[in-house]
């Protein structure tokens, strides 16, 4: 199963653009409609489990594709596949950028590139704050973990570790306290 | 020495990267700044190639970066090391299937976690965004007006959801709000204004 699920996700990784998200329904009709290797319930699990467990959601969305298909053999076909493809492209341009950045019609055309990186950076916050059902108790949470990360130069690392023990803290007092 | 703090810092950023995507340039720009492996305006520059180029954003930055601090196999090292967390991590996960979506549903502790982990993200998502408004990236008031007009752009989707539009007009905001389309009109903007 190694070479199917290797060609499979060669596509996938070569055609989205964007990443992440970008590739979920290229991944759906790939997986789902044309190959039939897992059904849309199951792969609306996965997307799940892809999001809960740390790292990019592309790659873990093929090493579960290519456990469940074809066990070590496909995660490795998956995960090279989906990796391949961006790594070869940026490759090529490490390659060249420093030279190309050198010349001024580029150099000018970064300038122009740069501020819209950060309002694309910016924008999508308004539709994660309203997926993510945020009232103004809870919007305290990104706005100190922006904060503490913005101006205290917090690691991010900290911000998460903080974020997982707290919550188990007062999840746990709570159910402590209802079992009283 | 290179090769190896190479190593431990993107498999950090592969292990702490929770959210995907935007969510992990906060962590990637923390260790590039640290280490001095990429300027600011360098970063961004990645970033921006990224969009445009297929691919997760975290390959693209691991390979970009461990190519430029230490050649080709620094570049295979860097995006090993943020692809192994994922591996080992969502391999167990993969194990233990049935038995996880059996126990673990429903249970607070992790249902909370995964919900107040949701609300953290956004936060690094906006520290991604906010870390980046600088002198290097923000040289004058042009600056401003693209930022102002590439983000109003990205918003019109969401922020015409809940109107009625006619499915041509709903193409037609699809098509102007695409990064890519966005990036490059900026490049061109860009080139225009400055060169």
């Amino acid at each position: 199963m190694f070479l199917p699920l290797f060609l499979t996700y060669l596509k996938i990784g070569t055609f989205t653009l964007g990443g992440g998200y970008a590739m979920l329904p290229l991944i759906q009709r790939e997986v789902v409609d044309r190959k039939g290797w897992i059904d849309e319930e199951e792969f609306l699990n996965m997307i799940a489990l892809a999001q809960a467990a740390p790292g990019l959601i592309a790659v873990n969305s093929a090493i579960f594709i290519g456990w469940r298909v074809g066990g070590w053999k496909g995660v490795c076909g998956a995960v090279l596949g989906a990796v391949l493809p961006s790594f070869l492209i940026i490759l090529a341009i490490a390659m060249v950028f420093r030279e190309w950045k050198e010349l001024p019609a580029v150099e000018a055309a970064f300038k122009g590139i740069r501020p819209a990186v950060v309002a694309l950076i910016a924008a999508p916050l308004f539709k994660m704050a309203k997926s993510a059902k945020i009232g103004w108790g809870t919007a305290l949470i990104p706005i100190a973990a922006a904060l503490l990360i913005w101006l205290g130069h917090v690691n991010p690392v900290w911000v998460i570790l903080a974020t997982i023990v707290l919550t188990l803290c007062f999840t746990w007092l709570s159910s402590y306290r209802s079992s009283k | 020495m290179l090769y190896l703090a190479l190593f431990l810092s993107f498999f950090k950023i592969g292990l702490f990267g929770f959210g995907g995507g935007l969510a992990i340039l906060s962590l990637i720009e923390m260790e590039v700044e640290r280490h001095g492996w990429m300027t600011q305006q360098e970063f961004v520059d990645i970033v921006a190639v990224s969009q445009v180029t297929p691919g997760p954003i975290g390959i693209n930055c691991a390979t970009y970066v461990g190519y430029t601090t230490a050649g080709f196999w620094g570049s295979v090292l860097a995006t090993s090391a943020i692809v192994l967390p994922s591996l080992i991590i969502m391999l167990s996960i993969c194990k233990a299937y049935f038995w996880l979506s059996n126990k673990f549903q429903g249970n607070p502790y992790y249902e909370q976690t995964l919900r107040m982990l949701r609300f953290t993200v956004i936060g690094l998502v906006a520290s991604a965004a906010l870390l980046l408004i600088k002198p290097t990236t923000f040289i004058d008031p042009v600056s401003w007006i693209i930022f102002a007009v590439v983000a109003a752009l990205t918003i019109l989707p969401t922020a015409l959801s809940t109107v009625h539009l006619t499915p041509y007009t709903k193409k037609v905001t699809e098509i102007i709000s695409h990064p890519i389309l966005l990036i490059v009109l900026a490049g061109i903007a860009g080139y225009c204004i400055y060169h």
